[in-house]
């Protein structure tokens, strides 16, 4: 019953969403304010029949209802309650209502907090917001059902992967999905803002906020799924550039660079015509990722029965939503020329090349993840565009980036002094060298890339931090006054100073997890020990396990550095029964100076088992730098001028307009 | 988009690939010559595990990777290069292993096309730059265009929020 | 702060066409895409002679496979194996083409194990001529071999002419497989 419910509430859903989608915008465009206020209640009903759909679908998992279809491939009674709830979006059905859920919450949010948004424009927003709910809540009712019914109902269900029973990937999902589907937020306001013909300061400072806290939700859970991939699949390997890693990457650096060309538009009232259009794209290039995952276009086809029906549907709403919305572009971009000009040496300036070189990294990732399509489809060759390719393209393409980085936040508005921005970063200048002549003298036989990278790092956190200490005045006015600066300086600047430090942070995680990485594969017979770097692994014998749902061999492992114990670790290799798999579990521990990492494969039949150490010096970094990130971005979004009660266009103009020049005359 | 999910979920697949017979355990035996191994891993790094998605046969659990690891240690210990071993491969598998594509006809594009976005990206800067700050001396005595006029417009408003 | 609703005249309209003309070009590759075959990597052995090997017959079965049988006459090889499910799938066709007599099927049993491919074979019968066994996958690797089912077309001079990945299906077999063994037995180029 709960599933017809659930069912019913979604063809309900679809009908208020083509209401939604368009008596608004016909209101906006005819001046009648109660077609036009007909957006704000729609929106808030939509949302109510999407959450009572997935409400009804996570209740038939939670009741293992193995009646309805979809339960029953993907889950199990056995199965503990938190991998119950999280099998909701552990399969394509499933994971589509929560795309919707999380599309209408952003809508509702909108609804009940936008109203300091003029109402024509508000109601524009929601009905982009709604369309794009059209062609989702189609694409579920027609291709993709999740309330089927399977009848007579199995005993019990398939179960789900075990691979996907974990925390950590149980969260991963959500985050990517909040991340992605936020920057349909940035995509309505761009599109509503054609519509209208015109962007301006305060358009961008309602984007922003939506804009950042999609870019947090990516950023973990791009960061949450690198790092599952790190702890589960046993090779100690956390980014593998394939396309579907590629595929939640790109709306991320589109993102990024959103991010920062829309503070430009904020406080400069320029680069309007490229905020927009990457607007657009960031979304674009969330949904071409939905596409490339469901399709199966790159994906294997013969690990999935994808349904072919789905491709075709997604395409097809895919190009009209990108299509629909860039040739709006094209007429209506001429309408919002104008701006402030400034130098290409100058804050603007810095943000501008900021989004050249992410948006080339973005186009280079694009190419490398499609390319393969491209060629079979041309030729008839398949090719793989393994990592190598993108290390050797995207590697040397975030170098000018990262450098730039530093000292963009030192540079005034409109025009800047390059020589004097780079004398103020005296200290990073000074501790990057240091890095550099560090790591030489400590790491003479490192791979020689190692170096540089180490000391890029290290640029990048210690220019944050100089331009904090500047912005306070450190040292060269008494403290108190520096803490009372410390106080009224605005979250938002403190939140790039974050940020980019978490940035710095995971170059250094990356580079030297990367060079000086210790690696060993070893078979090993009890008793007997194995050195990896300066550890030394005693094998102290394999001990079956048994777990909630699954059966293991837990291997013991004494670990000591220079005779002093310093771990015991006990990695497990897993068999599951439902459905049949064996997954491994690496055994990982974690201190000041990296992960030790040992992950037990299989036993040869004499008494010895296969087994793999890693030493792997601060890779931690990647993680806590992009915490550090998303950290830096929630400070920011907790910035009052972010709020997403944000200054009305017109009343509070007056204000804003002084708090921005104030900003721009720093 | 669970395309994260997703790919585990390939991985996952891959893990209880099509080429493996249950009762056959494959273990890797690293060989004993710490030089000669170092160059076999090198080498699988490079190659794509053929059952998998996007992953190496140094990180893909399938048997055939195993397998063709085993291989690799042999061709390596009977003295081939590494370029001998992994052309061993390609012999059988085609380019489609390799996970760096090698610079051909068909992949110029594809190694070219990080260096033209750029230029294009660093062309269409200085272009834009150069239109805002002015159209060039030879027109200045034309009689401003509406786009000019716009543009002294911006100039002139700049400044008045100060 | 200003507000500028320029009524510009319009600039040249092709830059801002280009997204939509690189969307565009994208949209028209996926959608190809979608009809093609990512996972089926084509064998770079075709039209080369078939690798030199010499396998041993399964046991108490006649008949091993070397590289020599493969010559004289067109023929098929069938990369088979008892653990593998989708073997199942095409079995039955193997059996029909069997009792068509159209053309000879040889087996290339896979990583499997002796008896069990023996007993596998009773239980579902034994459409092949030679069947030779390969038991560490070498030979497979030598031809390509990377999921099973796969089967070759040979030629009367003993090269492969095409290779057919995963379970072959009546569609596979009458309008790619047999059509090309009618070619070539006529002398003519197959294409499959």
């Amino acid at each position: 019953m709960t599933a017809e419910l659930g069912h019913y509430a979604l063809v309900l859903a679809l009908s208020v969403a083509l209401v939604q989608a368009t008596i608004p915008l016909l209101g906006a465009w005819r001046g009648d304010p109660g077609w036009v206020g007909l957006a704000r209640p729609a929106a808030l009903v939509q949302c109510f029949l999407v959450t009572v759909a997935f409400g009804a679908l996570m209740y038939a998992y939670v009741t293992s209802d193995f009646s309805v279809l979809n339960v029953a491939s993907n889950s199990h009674s056995a199965k503990p309650l938190l991998y119950k709830i999280s099998g909701v979006w552990g399969n394509h059905e499933g994971s589509l209502l929560l795309w919707l859920l999380i599309l209408v919450l952003f809508g509702a949010a909108v609804a009940a907090f936008g109203g300091n948004l003029p109402a024509p424009f508000r109601a524009r927003v929601l009905a982009v917001q709604a369309m794009i709910a059209v062609g989702f809540l189609t694409f579920v009712l027609f291709t993709s059902n999740p309330f089927e019914r399977l009848l007579p109902a199995p005993l019990d269900g398939n179960g789900l992967n075990p691979l996907l029973q974990d925390p950590g990937l149980a969260f991963h999902p959500p985050f990517l999905y909040l991340g992605y589907v936020g920057f349909s937020m940035a995509f309505s306001f761009a599109v509503a803002a054609l519509i209208e013909g015109r962007v301006d300061a305060a358009w961008a400072r309602w984007v922003r906020p939506w804009t950042l806290a999609a870019w947090c939700f990516l950023t973990l859970g791009i960061a949450l799924g690198s790092w599952w991939a790190y702890y589960e699949l046993g090779w100690g390997g956390w980014w593998f550039w394939d396309p579907v890693e590629n595929a939640s990457f790109m709306p991320w650096l589109a993102g990024t660079a959103l991010l920062h060309s829309s503070i430009v538009v904020e406080k400069r009232d320029s680069l309007k015509n490229w905020t927009v259009l990457l607007a657009i794209l960031t979304f674009s290039l969330s949904l071409l990722g939905t596409f490339l995952v469901r399709s199966g276009v790159l994906t294997s086809v013969h690990a999935f029965a994808t349904d072919p029906a789905r491709g075709v549907f997604i395409l097809a709403f895919l190009i009209v939503v990108i299509a629909g919305s860039l040739t709006l572009y094209a007429v209506r971009a001429p309408a919002m020329k104008g701006g402030g000009i400034f130098s290409p040496v100058s804050r603007e300036g810095g943000l501008v090349l900021n989004n050249l070189l992410l948006s080339t990294a973005c186009a280079t990732v694009l190419l490398g993840t499609l390319y393969p399509l491209f060629l079979d489809a041309v030729t008839g060759d398949k090719i793989t565009v393994g990592p190598p390719f993108f290390n050797m393209t995207f590697g040397p393409l975030m170098v000018p980036v990262f450098i730039a980085m530093a000292v963009g936040p030192m540079l005034p508005w409109k025009r800047g002094d390059l020589l004097g921005a780079v004398q103020r970063l005296k200290f990073a200048i000074a501790a990057a060298v240091a890095a550099l002549l560090l790591t030489l003298v400590l790491a003479y036989d490192g791979p020689w890339l190692a170096i540089p990278g180490i000391a890029l790092g290290v640029w990048v956190i210690a220019a944050a931090l100089e331009e904090a200490a500047h912005r306070l005045r450190l040292f060269r006015v008494p403290i108190a006054e520096s803490m009372r600066r410390l106080m009224r300086s605005p979250r938002a600047a403190w939140g790039t100073t974050f940020a980019h430090a978490g940035a710095g942070m995971v170059i250094i995680g990356v580079v030297a997890s990367s060079s000086w990485q210790v690696e060993k594969l070893q078979v090993l017979r009890q008793g007997e020990s194995v050195a990896v770097g300066a550890y030394e692994f005693k094998f102290e014998g394999a001990t079956p396990v048994a777990g909630p749902n699954y059966g293991a061999v837990r291997g013991t492992f004494r670990v000591s550095r220079n005779g002093a114990e310093v771990a015991v670790m006990q990695p497990e290799s897993r068999s599951y029964q439902d459905p049949p798999m064996e997954t491994t579990e690496a055994a990982i521990r974690t201190g000041w100076g990296g992960d030790l990492y040992a992950v037990i494969g299989d036993p040869t039949g004499d008494g010895s088992w296969s087994t793999r150490f890693y030493n792997k010096p601060m890779i931690h970094w990647i993680w806590t730098g992009a915490l550090l990130m998303v950290f830096g971005g929630l400070f920011s979004l907790s910035d009052r001028r972010h709020r997403v009660g944000a200054p009305a266009r017109r009343g509070r103009m007056a204000k804003t307009v002084k708090t921005a020049a104030s900003m721009a005359g720093k | 988009m669970l395309m994260t999910l997703l790919r585990r979920l390939v991985l996952a697949l891959c893990l209880m690939a099509p080429l493996a017979p249950a009762w056959s355990v494959a273990v890797d035996t690293p060989l004993d010559d710490p030089a000669l191994e170092a160059r076999a891993r090198a080498i699988h790094k490079q190659l794509r595990c053929l059952v998998c998605q996007n992953q190496s046969i140094e990180d893909s659990n399938a048997t055939l990777a195993r397998d063709l690891r085993v291989l690799v240690r042999e061709r390596i210990t009977a003295g081939d290069s590494d370029d001998a071993a992994i052309r061993f491969i390609v012999d059988r598998y085609g380019d489609w292993v390799l996970l760096q594509p090698p610079v051909k006809g068909g992949t110029v594009l594809l190694w070219l096309g990080p260096l033209l976005f750029l230029l294009l990206a660093v062309i269409s800067l200085v272009f834009w730059y150069r239109r805002r700050r002015g159209a060039p001396v030879v027109a200045a005595n034309a009689p401003l265009s509406a786009d000019e006029q716009a543009r002294l417009k911006a100039l002139l408003d700049d400044g008045d929020p100060k | 702060m200003n507000e500028l609703d320029l009524e510009e005249t319009p600039r040249r309209l092709w830059p801002r066409l280009l997204p939509l003309a690189v969307a565009l070009i994208i949209g028209g590759f996926l959608f190809a895409g979608l009809s093609l075959r990512p996972k089926e990597i084509p064998s770079v052995l075709i039209g080369k002679a078939v690798p030199e090997f010499n396998l041993p017959a399964l046991p108490k079965r006649p008949k091993g496979l070397q590289s020599a049988d493969l010559k004289g006459q067109v023929s098929l090889v069938n990369v088979f194996a008892s653990w593998c499910v989708s073997c199942r799938v095409e079995h039955p066709l193997f059996m029909k083409l069997k009792a068509r007599d159209l053309v000879p099927v040889h087996g290339l049993n896979y990583k499997d194990d002796g008896p069990a491919a023996m007993s596998w074979l009773a239980r579902h019968g034994d459409p092949y001529d030679r069947v030779g066994q390969d038991l560490k996958g070498r030979v497979g690797i030598d031809w390509g071999v990377y999921g099973v089912p796969e089967t070759f077309l040979i030629n009367a001079e003993g090269r492969i002419v095409c290779k057919h990945i995963g379970p072959v299906m009546e569609r596979d077999l009458e309008e790619k497989l047999l059509p090309a063994v009618k070619a070539l037995r006529q002398g003519g180029v197959a294409k499959c």
